[in-house]
């Protein structure tokens, strides 16, 4: 009677502890990232599951295709630019807000009209502070003024700018220290999701809007709800995937995600992002070893590390290495500049030119895969250099990196998913404080790049700027990312390079 | 005695703000936290507009005095990675940690203080060396890699508990095993010097000769001797797992204040930290209060003294 009785309750237990099974069964995806997501508010929370939110519940002017590296009409049917700070809009009729209201110019005029104000507090200023004012010209027709010439507006109206109906953010209250407490706004938009759910920083589930307008290119919507939650240890994504608590996670280190891959439990994608690695030089000596004020050395780190082996045999098939100082898939990102071939003899020979036949000690800083860097460090001790690891935070390398104490630093850059250079060459060599070079000639070019919306002279002005900074080895390009992505069998879902995952587009198979 | 524990509570107070100005002053140390909370994208722009919308322009000194006066108030301020106000989401989340902390605790009193007596009982036997084999062997297993073992038999491939979160009882066992066990050996360590000690004393011979019998005689008269050491023990130990269930409420998914801790360290949220370690601090103390209080009515001794 005993074991009977041991059996009976092993099996009830076994039967009221299983997981919750979502899934395809309860038409229910669940995902999961290593972030809280408290306020559920695409420009009030810099984190990269709100832009994946941002998209599922609301929708901008216009879309980016990844396919065809044009933006489609998303809340806007068509556009014209009337200058090269105005283009007018008109927008998409027969729209509704999961609150059933209608869509119209007075939601994009509003919108833009308070993030334009820099009152408004949203932390991420260089996402809208491009964005000069929009002007109501008809109930279906605005225009958006901009405070100066911008290459990448349609970039940002297409990943970042959501469009919230009339007078969204009236009602939050204002926190003692002055913010908005957000947690009060309900959630509103007309994206293919709406949130049925929420409870701070633990999950956030959506179903599916019911009433999203036909024809858009996000289609319609498929499995009916998706939920989010937080899982902060990567090895316990991986339990919750092989045992159907989860459908779908990414950044999923390579070898767990192989190892997945070998059950058969799981698909496993490896697709490129926009992130690159790079090493930054101290260009000017300010950091007190002087070694990287001479172009043959730099030149020679370029020689000696095996940027095509650390790509593909430590990062993942779908990268590549890279010459020039952006990603290969952002406009304008020509790679058709001075190429460093690995070769350690010719390393060799030019830290012999520089005057260091015997190589040399130096300070190395890093702080995202530690494994990458280890990879430079090996290759450049077989030349005879010897890199000093110094491992910190983000945060805390990037305030060095600034002060210009770094002598080499080992970065990364995703552009903010942004597919153009003026996402990432711009910003680094322009002559700021993230500029290691501040070379008048790239700033110059990059300026004039900047400033035009004609794609011939844009394409035109950035390739000059790429050219020196790979000639002069400013920064030496590494490789691209790439990450794992590990879902489902029973899921449908294609990764895009931009990182922002179309969750809305999933369906099962 | 009001002026006795008037002067607990103020010591405890101080105490509190020491470690809270300690973390404040670490925190500035593992860099910018504005970078931090506008994440690897940012442009000197945006780390501007954080550093003036956060305060963290201003000088570090008035940083906390401004910290401090509104947390006199009562006012601990506005998460700045949540958005939310962190007396608020505190509050929400300390129930989660204290069921996981009282859940690990009675797994830890439940198996240790019986091993602990059992050993005691028939010292150097097989039983007494199984029961010191499992104290070194809890000792040296760090928590997180006893539960991610767990994890891999119960739950990946037996499939009797779940994974992770906190929605049903199920989901405390294995979080409770792993947090409790790592404070069993000490315990059990304790409890088996206490009872040992208390078995050759005087009293324990004299109630031996008087005919009570053997449960009586350790469960009633060695064990509530043997177990005051315990009960301070077990109190700091409460304290430290409510501190230390950062690493199992990672592991385990579970929304407490661990991992709104481990959250807020990585975000540099620096409110919500300073609110969490004083919570915490507070914890702690009143444990030590309280475990004082537990010791001088198991032993009348103490009072006197």
């Amino acid at each position: 009677m005993r074991p009977m009785y041991l059996a009976l309750s092993a099996s009830l237990l076994a039967t009221t502890a299983m997981p919750a099974m979502a899934g395809k069964a309860e038409d229910t995806l669940n995902w999961a990232t290593d972030k809280e997501v408290a306020v559920v508010d695409p420009y009030f929370s810099v984190t990269r599951e709100l832009v994946i939110m941002g998209h599922m519940g609301w929708d901008g002017l216009v879309l980016f295709n990844n396919e065809t590296g044009e933006f489609d009409p998303l809340l806007a049917t068509s556009w014209e630019w009337k200058s090269n700070t105005e283009v007018e809009f008109d927008l998409r009729e027969g729209v509704v807000f999961h609150d059933g209201s209608t869509f119209d110019a007075d939601d994009v005029v509003y919108t833009i009209n308070f993030l334009a104000d820099e009152a408004s507090g949203v932390p991420a200023q260089s996402v809208v502070n491009w964005m000069k004012s929009a002007t109501k010209i008809d109930q279906y027709k605005v225009r958006l003024e901009l405070v100066q010439p911008f290459p990448n507006a349609f970039a940002y109206l297409a990943n970042e700018i959501s469009i919230m109906p009339e007078g969204y953010y009236e009602n939050s209250s204002i926190g003692a220290d002055g913010t908005r407490d957000l947690s009060k706004v309900t959630p509103i938009g007309t994206g293919p999701y709406t949130v049925s759910d929420v409870r701070t920083g633990k999950y956030v589930n959506w179903a599916k809007n019911d009433q999203y307008f036909a024809g858009g290119p996000k289609g319609t919507p498929q499995i009916g709800n998706i939920n989010f939650r937080t899982i902060g240890e990567s090895n316990t994504q991986l339990a919750e995937l092989m045992t159907g608590g989860l459908d779908w996670a990414w950044d999923v280190p390579k070898e767990q995600a192989l190892r997945l891959e070998e059950s058969g439990q799981v698909q496993v994608v490896n697709e490129k992002t926009l992130r690159i690695s790079y090493l930054a030089f101290d260009v000017d000596g300010s950091s007190g070893q002087d070694y990287f004020t001479d172009q043959k050395v730099r030149a020679a780190f370029a020689h000696a590390i095996n940027r095509e082996a650390i790509a593909k045999e430590l990062v993942g098939p779908a990268s590549v290495a890279i010459h020039s100082a952006c990603h290969p898939e952002q406009f304008a990102c020509s790679q058709d500049v001075p190429h460093y071939d690995y070769n350690p003899e010719k390393a060799k020979a030019l830290l012999a030119e520089a005057g260091y036949p015997d190589g040399f000690k130096f300070d190395l800083y890093g702080y995202r895969e530690r494994e990458f860097t280890e990879a430079v460090i090996g290759d450049l001790a077989a030349v005879g250099i010897q890199a000093n690891l110094n491992w910190l935070q983000y945060s805390s390398l990037l305030e060095k990196v600034q002060n210009g104490e770094t002598p080499v630093n080992h970065m990364t850059w995703g552009s903010s998913s942004i597919p153009d250079v003026a996402a990432i060459t711009s910003h680094f060599f322009s002559g700021s404080s993230d500029d290691p070079a501040k070379d008048p000639r790239t700033a110059e070019a990059l300026a004039r790049g900047d400033t035009s919306v004609d794609p011939e002279v844009r394409k035109e002005a950035y390739q000059e700027a790429l050219n020196i900074i790979a000639e002069e080895v400013y920064w030496l390009p590494m490789f691209t990312y790439a990450k794992y992505y590990v879902f489902s069998n029973d899921l449908d879902f294609t990764p895009t390079a931009d990182e922002i995952p179309r969750l809305y587009e999933a369906s099962w198979k | 005695m009001l002026a006795f524990l008037l002067r607990r509570i103020s010591t405890a107070l101080l105490v509190a703000l020491t470690v809270s100005s300690l973390t404040f002053s670490l925190n500035f140390l593992s860099g910018d936290p504005a970078i931090a909370l506008a994440g690897e994208s940012a442009t000197q722009e945006d780390l501007q507009t954080i550093r003036e919308a956060y305060g963290y322009d201003k000088p570090i000194p008035v940083q906390y005095f401004n910290w401090l006066t509104g947390a006199l108030q009562g006012d601990l301020g506005q998460s700045h990675y949540l958005n939310q106000p962190v007396a608020d989401e505190i509050f929400q989340r300390l129930p989660t940690t204290m069921t996981l902390g009282l859940s690990a605790l009675v797994f830890a009193l439940v198996l240790s203080i019986p091993l602990g007596v059992l050993a005691a009982i028939r010292p150097n036997s097989l039983f007494d060396r199984f029961a010191l084999t499992v104290a070194v062997v809890g000792q040296a297993m760090p928590s997180f890699w006893f539960a991610l073992t767990m994890m891999l038999w119960f739950a990946i491939n037996w499939r009797i508990l779940p994974v992770s979160g906190s929605d049903t009882w199920l989901h405390f066992v294995m979080p409770s095993i792993a947090l409790g066990y790592y404070i069993t050996p000490g315990v059990m360590r304790l409890t088996r010097a206490g009872m040992l000690e208390v078995l050759r004393s005087d009293f324990i011979r004299t109630a031996r000769a008087k005919g009570v019998s053997r449960f009586s005689l350790m469960f009633k008269h060695a064990l509530r001797n043997a177990i005051i050491p315990v009960v301070s023990l077990a109190a700091v130990q409460f304290g430290f797992m409510l501190g230390g269930s950062i690493v199992i409420e990672t592991i385990f998914a579970i929304n407490g204040l661990g991992f709104l801790a481990w959250e807020s360290i990585q975000r540099a949220d620096l409110p919500m930290m300073q609110a969490i370690v004083l919570v915490l601090s507070f914890f702690y103390i009143a444990l030590t209060f309280l475990a004082d209080v537990l010791n001088a009515w198991l032993d009348p001794r103490i009072r006197i003294g």
